[in-house]
Parts: C-alpha cells; sequence; structure tokens
C-alpha cells in the first residue's frame, strides 16, 4: 500500500469505527475497497469481461486480552456498526491472552515506494481486449503444436485504511495488471499443459512475446517424455521452482509458528542450518519484487529482514503478537488476507542472494542429475513440521553435464531441513515472479529421484 | 431478498442491448468461525456477506458485474455494467416474465447455527484440545477450527427460471502435533455437513481428536516410505478426493470442450476397469457437497460418469449445455456472488465392489496400504497427479505391517482407472474437501470403498 492520502474516505470510516472504543477496549477497523477487470480471449473472441467493485470492513476488538473478530462485506453504514456490535459480543468467547494486543507505533519510517500508476487507472477497455487477443496470437504463433486453452488480461486496483486506538493510522492504495495465457501441446498419444505471463505496474512493462513463448516451450517440452528410473542424484531448480520452494522455506521461519513450537528451527538461532552458500532475506521495499509494499496488514512500515545469513539462521518474522510473545518486535510481517480475517504472520517479498553463474555453467557441473521445471504437490508434499518432503516432478535429465531427454511422473524427496544443507550452487539468474519470493536457479545433491 | 417485479425490471435491463440470455445470483450469508490454538481460544469471527453478481451473454461473450447493493437501483447499475461489457451496440425491448419454482431441498436442517449460543460451538473446540492432550504426553499442539454458515440463494434468468435454496454447513478440523526423539509428526482429521448443528449429536469430536493424536503419535515411530512403483491399497472414504482430482476435473464439459481433458471424445468407450462405476451426485443429503439447486437455479441430481468402465457422460453448466444443444447437469457452481459460475463437482464417489475389505491386503504380497490420503493436484491436461499420504503402512506378505513417514503417492489418472483390480465393498464417504479451480473454492465431498491399484509411484527416500 502505498501510504499517501489517497484512501482518506476509508480512513473516515475506519477513524468512526474506532471513536466509539469504550474505556479497556482496544479497536482495530481495517477498511478495503478494489476493483477488478478480468478480461478472457479464446479463439480471438472475448470469452468473459468481468468488471467488478468489492469493499468491506474488518473489526477487530480486545479487552482483557480476549479477542473479537466480525467483517461486513459492504460499507454500509448498519452493516457497519452491527458488525463492530458482533466484534464486542465475539470477544467474551476468547481465552485471555496476555500477549493479546494490537500493533503500536514503532518509530520505524516507511520506505516511499511508487505502487501506484495513473497510466493504469486510465487505460482503455479496448486496449484491454486488444492485449489479450495480441497474446492469443503471438502465443499460437509461437509454435505449431501449440493451442491457447484462454488468454487473459487482468488489472485490479485497491485502497486501504487501518486505524487503531493504539495509534496507527495509515491509508494508501496500489495497483498493478498481468496478462497470463495458458495452452496445451499434444502429439496425438498425450497432452501436456503450459503457461506464461507477465506482470507489472502498467501495461506498457509487458513482455508479451516472452509470455508466448514460455506458455509455447511449458506445453512442448515434455512431449514425449519418459518416467526415469529410481536413484539418488543431483538437482537443478528452474527459477520457478525454486521460488515455490523459498515460500515453503519462508513458511518455516513464521514466528507464530514458533511461538507455538511447530516450527522445525526452533531453538536453531544462530546454528548453521543451511549451506554457507545460503543467504535469505525478505525484503519488501525492493521495488523489483512483485509484492513490494510500504505498510504491513497491521499498518506499520515494511522493512527489509535477514533471515539466514551465509547459512546461519539470524531471525524469524514477527506480527506484533507473535513478537510480543517471543519477547522481541514486530518484523513488519503481518499478513492480512483482505477485509475478512485477522493479520497472520507471513514473508513478503523473499529473495536469495544470487551467484554469478548461468543455469547452464550449473548443469555444466553436474554428470548424473535432472533439471526440474515443475513441481507439484508441493503444498500436500511438505511438512512444514517434520520437514519431510516428496513432491511431483517433470523436467529433463542431465548426463555428464549435458541436457538429455524429458522426464515426467517421478518424485524427488529430501527433507527440507537436508536440502538447505546440500545447496551446491545459487545461480546468477533472479527472475522476479508473481509470487512472495524471487526466483533464481539453484543446484542441491544427493536428492531421491522415485520414477519406475 | 429481492422481489420478483424488481427481478423481472432488471433482466429486462439487463438484455436491452441485444444479448440472449441475462441472469441475477443474489446471496445473503451468515457465518461464524472460531480457533483454537495452543489450549487458547482465539478468537470468534462473525462474517455477513451479502450481494448479487449479474451475468449477461451475447454470442459467445459473458459479461458480467456485481454489487453488494441490493436495491433496484444498485441492481440495474451492474446490470447495465455487465451488458455493457458482453454486447457493443445493437438491441431492443425483451419483456421477461419469472416463473417462480417450489422450493427445492435436500435434506432437513434441525437446529440453524443461529440458534445455538456462542458458547456452545466454542465448547467443541476445547473438547477436541481435552480429547487431543489426553491421548499420550507426546501430544505438544493441537488447533482446532469450528465453522458454520447459512447461506441463503436466489437466482432468476431470462429464461423465465427463479429459484432459492438454503444451504447450511458445519464443519470441525484439527492438527495435532506429537513430539519424539527423530522429531515432530502431525495427524489431521475434519468432519463436515451440509446439516446444522446436530451434526455434532451424529458423531463425537472426541472420537475424532483422539484417531487425529493417533495419527501423529503412530508416525513418530515411522519408516521412511519405500520409493518406486508398488500396489497400493487405498482405504474406504479417504481416496475418494483422488478420483475427485484424477478422473472428475477431466470429466468437467468445460475442459472438455477446449480439449484440455484426457476424456474427450471417449464417450462410450471403456476408460476405466469394469469394475469401475463413478458418480457425481448433489443429491446426497446431508452431504458436503449437497445443494438443492445449483449457482445456475438448476435443481442437484444424480449423475453416472463412468459406467461398467464406460464414460457415460460429462457433467454440465448451463453455457455449455447451450452450446451442446442438451440439458444441464446440476453442476454450474460459483464460490460467491462475486464469481462466474462454471462446471463443478458435487459429491463425487466411486460405487461398491464386491470384495472383502480384508481380502484385498490378504491379496497383496508386498505394497502400501494408504489410511488416509492427504491434499493433491493435477495436471489434467495429462491426467499425471500427486497426493500426500498422511497416514500409510507397509504391506508385507499380505499384512499391514510398520507405519511409514509422510510422502507423496504420484501417477496418472486415466492409468489408475485401468489399474483398479480389487473393489471392496464397504462404501464410505470421505472427509469434507474444499474444491479449488479458476480461482474460486467451492465445498465437496467424495468417497469410495477400500480398492487397489496395480501400481503407484511412491515418492519415499528409502531404497
Amino acid at each position: 500500500m502505498s501510504a499517501r492520502s489517497e484512501g482518506s474516505e476509508l480512513l473516515e470510516i475506519a477513524d468512526k469505527v474506532i471513536a466509539q472504543a469504550t474505556a479497556g477496549e482496544q479497536v482495530e477497523a481495517y477498511v478495503s475497497r478494489d476493483s477488478e477487470t478480468a478480461v478472457r480471449v479464446y479463439e480471438g473472441n472475448v470469452e468473459h469481461f468481468v468488471s467488478a467493485q468489492s469493499e468491506g470492513i474488518g473489526i477487530r476488538v480486545i479487552r482483557d486480552g480476549r479477542t473479537g473478530f466480525a467483517y461486513a462485506g459492504t460499507l454500509d453504514q448498519d452493516a457497519v456498526a452491527s458488525a463492530l456490535a458482533e466484534a464486542r459480543d465475539n470477544v467474551a468467547f476468547g481465552t485471555p491472552d496476555e500477549w493479546a494486543g494490537l500493533a503500536e507505533p514503532d518509530g520505524v519510517d516507511i520506505v516511499d515506494q511508487d505502487l501506484w500508476s495513473d497510466e493504469l487507472a486510465a487505460f482503455a477497455t479496448d486496449r484491454k481486449i486488444e492485449l489479450a487477443k495480441e497474446l492469443e496470437r503471438l502465443t499460437l504463433t509461437a509454435d505449431s503444436r501449440v493451442r491457447v486453452d484462454d488468454a487473459n488480461y487482468e488489472d485490479v486496483a485497491s485502497e486501504t485504511a487501518v486505524a487503531t486506538t493504539t495509534g496507527i493510522r495509515r491509508s494508501g492504495r496500489e495497483n498493478g495488471c498481468y496478462v497470463v495465457v495458458s495452452t496445451l501441446a499434444d502429439d496425438g498419444d498425450e497432452a501436456h499443459s503450459g503457461f506464461g505471463f507477465s506482470v507489472g505496474r502498467s501495461p506498457d512493462l509487458f513482455d508479451l512475446h516472452k509470455a508466448a513463448r514460455d506458455a509455447a516451450d511449458r506445453a512442448t517440452r515434455l512431449l514425449g517424455a519418459t518416467k526415469p528410473t529410481s536413484r539418488r542424484l543431483t538437482v537443478v531448480l528452474d527459477p520457478y521452482v525454486t521460488a515455490s520452494f523459498l515460500s515453503i522455506i519462508g513458511g518455516t521461519l513464521n514466528g507464530e509458528s514458533l511461538a507455538k513450537g511447530r516450527s522445525l528451527f526452533k531453538d536453531r538461532l544462530g546454528d548453521e542450518v543451511a549451506s554457507p552458500l545460503v543467504t535469505l532475506v525478505d525484503d519488501p521495499t525492493n521495488p523489483l519484487a512483485y509484492t513490494a509494499t510500504d505498510i504491513d496488514g497491521e499498518g506499520l512500515a515494511a522493512r527489509r529482514n535477514s533471515l539466514i545469513e551465509g547459512g546461519v539462521l539470524r531471525s524469524f518474522v514477527h506480527n506484533s503478537y507473535s513478537a510480543r510473545r517471543a519477547g522481541t518486535r514486530s518484523t513488519g510481517n503481518a499478513v492480512r488476507g483482505g477485509f475478512k480475517g485477522t493479520p497472520g504472520v507471513g514473508c513478503l517479498a523473499l529473495q536469495l542472494a544470487p551467484g554469478t553463474r548461468d543455469q547452464a555453467a550449473l548443469i555444466a557441473d553436474v554428470s548424473d542429475g535432472v533439471l526440474v521445471q515443475s513441481v507439484q504437490g508441493l503444498h500436500s508434499g511438505v511438512n512444514p513440521v517434520s520437514g519431510d518432503f516428496s513432491v511431483g516432478a517433470s523436467g529433463l535429465l542431465i548426463a555428464n553435464g549435458q541436457l538429455g531427454g524429458p522426464v515426467r511422473e517421478f518424485t524427488i524427496a529430501s527433507t527440507l531441513q537436508r536440502m538447505l544443507l546440500d545447496v551446491v550452487e545459487v545461480g546468477g539468474d533472479v527472475d522476479w515472479l508473481p509470487m512472495r519470493a524471487a526466483g533464481v536457479s539453484l543446484a542441491i545433491r544427493d536428492l531421491t529421484m522415485s520414477g519406475a | 431478498m429481492i422481489d420478483q417485479d424488481v427481478l423481472e425490471r432488471v433482466l429486462t435491463a439487463a438484455v436491452r442491448t441485444g444479448a440472449e440470455f441475462a441472469e441475477v445470483y443474489a446471496e445473503d450469508k451468515r457465518s461464524t468461525s472460531a480457533s483454537l490454538d495452543d489450549g487458547r481460544i482465539e478468537q470468534v469471527t462473525s462474517g455477513r456477506d451479502r450481494g448479487a453478481g449479474i451475468r449477461v451473454v451475447r454470442g459467445e461473450t459473458t459479461g458480467f458485474a456485481h454489487t453488494a447493493d441490493l436495491s433496484e437501483r444498485g441492481l440495474l447499475v451492474a446490470a447495465t455494467a455487465a451488458a455493457a461489457a458482453a454486447s457493443r451496440g445493437g438491441g431492443g425491448v425483451r419483456e421477461i416474465a419469472l416463473d417462480r419454482q417450489a422450493d427445492h431441498r435436500v435434506g432437513s436442517v434441525e437446529r440453524y447455527p443461529d440458534d445455538v449460543p456462542k458458547a456452545t460451538k466454542v465448547d467443541v473446540l476445547r473438547r477436541i484440545d481435552d480429547a487431543a492432550r489426553g491421548a499420550g504426553g507426546s501430544i505438544v499442539q493441537v488447533s482446532a477450527g469450528y465453522g458454520d454458515s447459512r447461506k441463503r440463494i436466489l437466482v432468476a434468468n431470462t429464461e423465465g427460471v427463479m429459484a432459492t435454496d438454503e444451504q447450511v454447513r458445519a464443519v470441525v478440523r484439527m492438527s495435532v502435533v506429537a513430539s519424539g526423539d527423530a522429531g515432530m509428526q502431525t495427524g489431521f482429521q475434519s468432519m463436515g455437513r451440509t446439516t446444522g448443528f446436530e451434526m455434532f449429536d451424529e458423531f463425537s469430536v472426541e472420537d475424532l481428536a483422539r484417531d487425529a493424536a493417533r495419527q501423529a503419535l503412530t508416525k513418530l515411530s515411522a519408516r521412511p516410505a519405500p520409493s518406486g512403483a508398488l500396489p497400493v491399497v487405498i482405504k474406504h472414504g479417504t481416496g475418494g478426493v483422488l478420483f475427485h482430482e484424477a478422473c472428475g476435473h477431466g470429466l468437467e464439459a468445460d475442459l472438455v470442450s477446449k480439449g484440455g481433458s484426457v476424456y474427450k471424445g471417449k464417450q462410450g468407450q471403456l476408460v476405466a476397469a469394469p469394475l469401475v462405476t463413478l458418480v457425481d451426485d448433489g443429491t446426497m443429503a446431508g452431504e458436503w457437497g449437497a445443494i438443492g439447486i445449483d449457482d445456475e437455479g438448476h435443481i442437484s441430481q444424480y449423475n453416472v460418469l463412468i459406467e461398467d468402465g464406460v464414460l457415460t457422460d460429462y457433467m454440465w453448466d448451463y453455457l455449455r449445455a447451450r452450446k451442446e444443444g442438451r440439458k444441464q447437469s446440476g453442476n454450474g457452481r460459483r464460490q460467491s456472488y462475486m464469481h462466474l459460475p462454471m462446471v463443478r463437482m458435487t459429491n463425487t464417489y466411486v460405487l461398491n465392489g464386491t470384495e472383502e475389505p480384508d481380502d484385498i491386503v490378504r491379496a497383496t504380497d508386498y505394497g502400501v496400504y494408504v489410511a488416509k490420503l492427504g491434499g493433491g493436484s493435477v495436471n489434467t491436461a495429462s491426467g499425471d497427479f500427486v497426493f500426500g499420504m498422511t497416514e500409510a503402512y507397509l504391506i508385507e506378505n499380505g499384512e499391514i505391517t510398520e507405519p511409514l513417514r509422510e510422502s507423496n503417492l504420484m501417477g496418472n489418472g486415466p492409468q489408475v482407472l485401468r489399474d483398479i483390480d480389487l473393489l471392496g465393498n464397504d462404501f464410505a464417504m470421505g472427509n469434507p474437501g474444499t474444491c479449488g479451480k479458476d480461482g474460486q473454492g467451492v465445498p465437496v465431498g467424495d468417497g469410495q470403498p477400500t480398492l487397489r491399484v496395480k501400481s503407484l509411484t511412491i515418492g519415499g527416500t528409502a531404497a
């Protein structure tokens, strides 16, 4: 969110709610309004055009260490009033918790970021449709074996405001857009799907050619793939796959899991938990990050946090609740999925410090391995408490430093703890993706591949 | 929720620019949820969602807009926006006359969640916590969630349909962590029904909690799962999700029509072992995926998808059925008034076979017994899927022996259907699920008898 004066109408609504707080009561009001356009094109025609607005308020009330919450999917006065009444009523059922409480201003300055594009806000509807159509055309010409499932343009603009009786008062707005195309390729026997996308604060930042090429490559590269034989080998992860794993690793450094005894890195601060090549930061103030933001879900300044430095565990991420429980300060990592819930804890924009060599150089060092281009079942296949993981994968075999044939329907397995220690090299090919983590090629030794 | 004459005027406005079809979907939902973690009731949440989505179809193009304002003025603004999105010029006035359908309900509700004190709901969570912690000193953490909702929906369209439904649901979920010498392990349980609070009279939350604790404790001494292809026996009521993901999605007409399904053009063909009959059934009273009407106003149905191994039909929503000139099948669903409907499953299950479940294990020399399958995902184009095994055991010489650590199960949907070689007679429905498609989640159920698949890839770390 851009912490400027926009969104002041929402801030007024939030102010009115917190002004009703009674003695001994903490109140937080989080108000948001989003508008969204979604265009889907199929075979040169608009399949659907969605133009939608939504707004709502979430109200948190804390009294005597007990928390109650209610939301309303409208800013209608009566609905806001009954949400406040419900939140108050819900307070009675919470267990008193000595650490319960709202965030308080912590003196950390906001890193001002440019999160709003006037150009996007004024972007004409016809041009949105044209972009989706052009993406479909480009994808179809990229490879004759490829069909397009759908080509999409989407944009979203959101305004938010958060105010608390503890002195937080912030509002702002941001917008962004992306195009994405889904593809299919088949050779009669088997079919594979692919996708390609491009994101930006404004449409002139799109690279439609790259999106089209990626979508065609992803669908066609597995044609004729075989099932590999089971063995232990070195794995090179494509940047997109690395980003998915980083999100999972970020989850294990969650201060709330830590407080509740659920983190596999419990009592490990200061220990060597990864190869010395691994330096992991969470930095939402980096403007290159897709999820860059200036405030977190509680209205505190977003900031750069170093989590693992040279393989040594340096920090967990916290919101104000988990920080209070752990006897530390919030790291500005409150995350909130809109007005319907209370803030949790999460990483905002993870990045692995890059190495210097490209993916081809990483591959050249591998005698027996596999380049993993996509994984499946990451969320069901990784247990963030035990660290065990086993995920479905597909990609290309590597033999004596050379890429070989495509393989699919196999799993790779290890534990997160082992995997971090077994990192052989981090690539230099950083890719900023529409996720809470940036991609980079990563080589890891000694994973178990299960296939035929 | 909205008067009939208002709906008629809004629909008339929606097709004024020449669209062939318009629809108003309105929803009013009240929900309560509560969470317990680390021995504390963290908070009780109350929610209210209310609004309408208006869809206008002209040719191949659908325009859609939604609003939280259910007044006639608010609805007309949304109707105009949806109509503008679907068309450019042309038109005329079409009078719309709605035919109000008699209410169609699947099952009945005895205790509406609004009539149950919040303290009683919260107490369910405490009972779970107590029962799980009572299962042994190695239990170090329990978290649990309770949720209920009462959703009234109204659908009216330019074909004269006007239908309403009330969907009442309640659910509990719990996760238990046990700690041992070799680290931590987790166990899960859940139960959800499309009924009122009376569901808590039908089963014991203490039993569910103890079962979740037992899973976590059992896994403390688990050995690494094998890696490679093995026969797999899946316990009744836990593998339905596999058929939902790996087969059901490929039978959704929207995926089929774009060629994104391995089942395109396979109607009338043998696509599964002749033992297998697969059904999608929105009428199964009380089950998590049960609906009176779908979100396009069509009364829910019992649809046979695969009969004795032969593909009989796909699942249909209004748009896809209209295109093919056939009837829809009650599978047009959406997450909320903010979403467009599409083809979705309801309760998807495999019918009983004839084998005794014990005999299926006895007939297996060496393999894996899956007592609880976790979440998964599928590539609908290739049919390749991955599922977590959250509770699994080795089968040696026809007996279930040691517990296995968590790992993934991987295979190919069409191949699994052909590779089912033993099918039990002990059908059971599984845990409540949320099916995600194109960014929308809807409640779904699944089920199956104990069965054996000749060969699946186990993604363990043991040689």
